[in-house]
């Protein structure tokens, strides 16, 4: 059950796609949702695919894994396809009971599904290709203009890399705490909603109290390792724009302009 | 017989890039009053053959039949085995979750249906048997206390289902001398006054060494060598070839033998080791 949570997850690699600036990548992903959202007809959507496969092609990563996040967002697509069927209204198609599915609906939901699965690939991407750690610098680094503003770009990409790191030992830890209830008789598998959620009680409250003691733990060694946040900070590897950062930045743009003037002819 | 292992192997991850072998083709079996030691470096498959023994994990081979009943059935009610199988995890003081001591050490006893009474009697029995003061302790928070109470109370939780195997992994680990040594008391009180057939998950041989009457060891995902300690221990090379040991006193001997005093080297604890040498002092002083 645990096993197919895959947030985050990173798929190692030297390729082309791996050694781009992280920013570049993020803000590309960003443009690519925003541009998605543009298209109102279905041929610019061949583009799309044919941008997501050159993509999976460069970067190596096998296309299995690129699949395998679309599997808990399942539900979501089945369910906003039957939603755009159903209550779209037009020609008729055919009917189901009381349900009718018009041409347009049957197009419409076709379309917004094609939408969500294009969104779901195309930003796993980016984490597959991108550690969680230059994912976490390159928003710190695109964040650090509104430090003006008072915005912390630091602290949270600080906060956003321990979540990440800390994502598989608690999935471990949950399954420990787990094994260790049944072994006392605990149940955590049969009876109605409401009892569920109270079984889960000897599993959250553990869980919880250990978080906590490990977050004091964790704040406790970078303290004495000397952390003091953002301020004068260096790094080992400072991230900077190559000749193929520009490249790709025109290429990228070229395309994203053409996809989204294709709304407009 | 209580326990019996038949060709058991477990593969995490199967079919994946990350597919391990945490057991392989396990063979064991154990006496109702067995005290068996489990002991192997870490990742030997210690951890994961004893979460086998009470259901928690399926194996991907093989057969446990506890009792008489095959586990590994599908059809087999899993409390009934729970309750046979008490299985203490390691660093237990981490699953307690309860306001109070006594609340946490009933959960166990009341997910079998027992009634009030019953539960109150288990929930006594339980603390005096891990060495805590029931009226002192029982209403104060789990996680007020130190860290050697906790795990008390935290195998309190596991002993006061009555199980007549009691499996416990690595109960020492991050405790001081004095902590272990009392732990350790009260599991071998466990296993002679209450009749449980214990099995104590370690790495340490001197803990082993003093209380078990048969010893396992594993090595990655088999079993190395098996026999009573006495048997074990006199493979001292075998032993070190698995990056584990022989207990301080028994190098000691061993030494102090081959540097020409004739003492036995079949020792295992201090006791033992200190007979030993004043018989033998004793001996070369009459002589």
């Amino acid at each position: 059950m645990l096993k197919d949570i895959t947030i985050g997850q990173y798929f190692p690699g030297d390729t082309i796609v791996h050694k781009l600036d992280p920013r570049v990548k993020i803000l590309i992903t960003f443009v690519f949702i925003i541009s998605l959202f543009f298209i109102n007809k279905f041929y610019p959507y061949l583009l799309v695919l044919g941008f997501i496969l050159t993509v999976i092609k460069l970067s190596k990563v096998p296309f299995k894994y690129v699949f395998k996040g679309l599997k808990p967002l399942r539900f979501i697509i089945i369910i906003t396809f039957f939603i755009n069927a159903f209550m779209t209204k037009g020609v008729e198609l055919f009917s189901i009971g009381p349900l009718t599915v018009s041409e347009e609906g049957l197009y419409q939901a076709i379309f917004m599904a094609l939408r969500l699965i294009f969104l779901i690939m195309g930003t796993s991407l980016l984490t597959l290709t991108t550690s969680p750690i230059s994912l976490t610098d390159g928003i710190e680094k695109l964040l650090n203009p509104l430090k003006i503003i008072g915005l912390p770009a630091h602290e949270l990409a600080m906060m956003m890399t321990i979540a990440l790191r800390f994502i598989p030992t608690l999935l471990e830890e949950t399954d420990k705490i787990m094994k260790a209830q049944m072994a006392r008789g605990a149940d955590f598998e049969s009876g109605n909603i409401l009892n569920r959620a109270k079984n889960l009680v000897p599993l959250l409250v553990p869980l919880f109290v250990n978080s906590f003691r490990r977050a004091d733990e964790l704040a406790m060694a970078m303290e004495a390792r000397c952390y003091r946040g953002g301020e004068h900070r260096t790094r080992l590897n400072e991230i900077k724009m190559d000749k193929i950062d520009f490249i790709v930045i025109t290429i990228m743009t070229i395309f994203f302009g053409i996809l989204i003037s294709t709304r407009y002819i | 017989m209580m326990i019996k292992i038949e060709n058991l192997s477990y593969v995490y991850n199967p079919e994946s890039p990350f597919e391990t072998k945490a057991l392989d083709n396990i063979n064991l079996e154990v006496e109702k009053g067995d005290f068996v030691g489990l002991i192997g470096h870490t990742g030997s498959g210690k951890s994961t053959l004893v979460q086998h023994l009470n259901g928690l994990i399926r194996p991907t081979e093989g057969r446990i039949i506890i009792d008489g009943i095959d586990i590994t059935k599908k059809e087999t009610k899993l409390r009934a085995i729970r309750q046979e199988v008490g299985l203490v995890f390691q660093y237990p003081e981490y699953q307690l979750f309860e306001e109070t001591v006594y609340k946490d050490i009933a959960f166990g006893p009341k997910n079998l249906g027992l009634n009030e009474t019953e539960v109150d009697s288990r929930v006594k029995k339980a603390m005096e048997l891990v060495g805590l003061d029931f009226e002192k302790i029982k209403d104060r928070s789990p996680f007020e206390l130190s860290g050697g109470q906790k795990r008390r109370v935290a195998i309190a939780g596991v002993v006061a289902m009555n199980p007549k195997v009691l499996i416990l992994d690595e109960p020492t680990a991050g405790l001081d001398p004095k902590g272990r040594d009392e732990i350790l008391g009260e599991i071998q009180n466990l296993y002679e006054k209450e009749n449980m057939t214990i099995i104590l998950v370690s790495h340490s041989m001197e803990d082993i060494a003093k209380l078990v009457n048969k010893i396992v060891v594993m090595h990655k995902g088999k079993i190395a060598m098996e026999g009573a300690p006495r048997e074990i221990f006199k493979n001292q090379e075998r032993l070190e070839d698995l990056g584990l040991g022989i207990p301080q006193v028994t190098y000691f001997m061993k030494k102090y033998k081959s540097e020409g005093h004739s003492v036995s080297d079949d020792i295992l604890t201090i006791d033992e080791a200190k007979e030993e040498l004043l018989n033998y002092l004793r001996r070369r002083d009459n002589a």
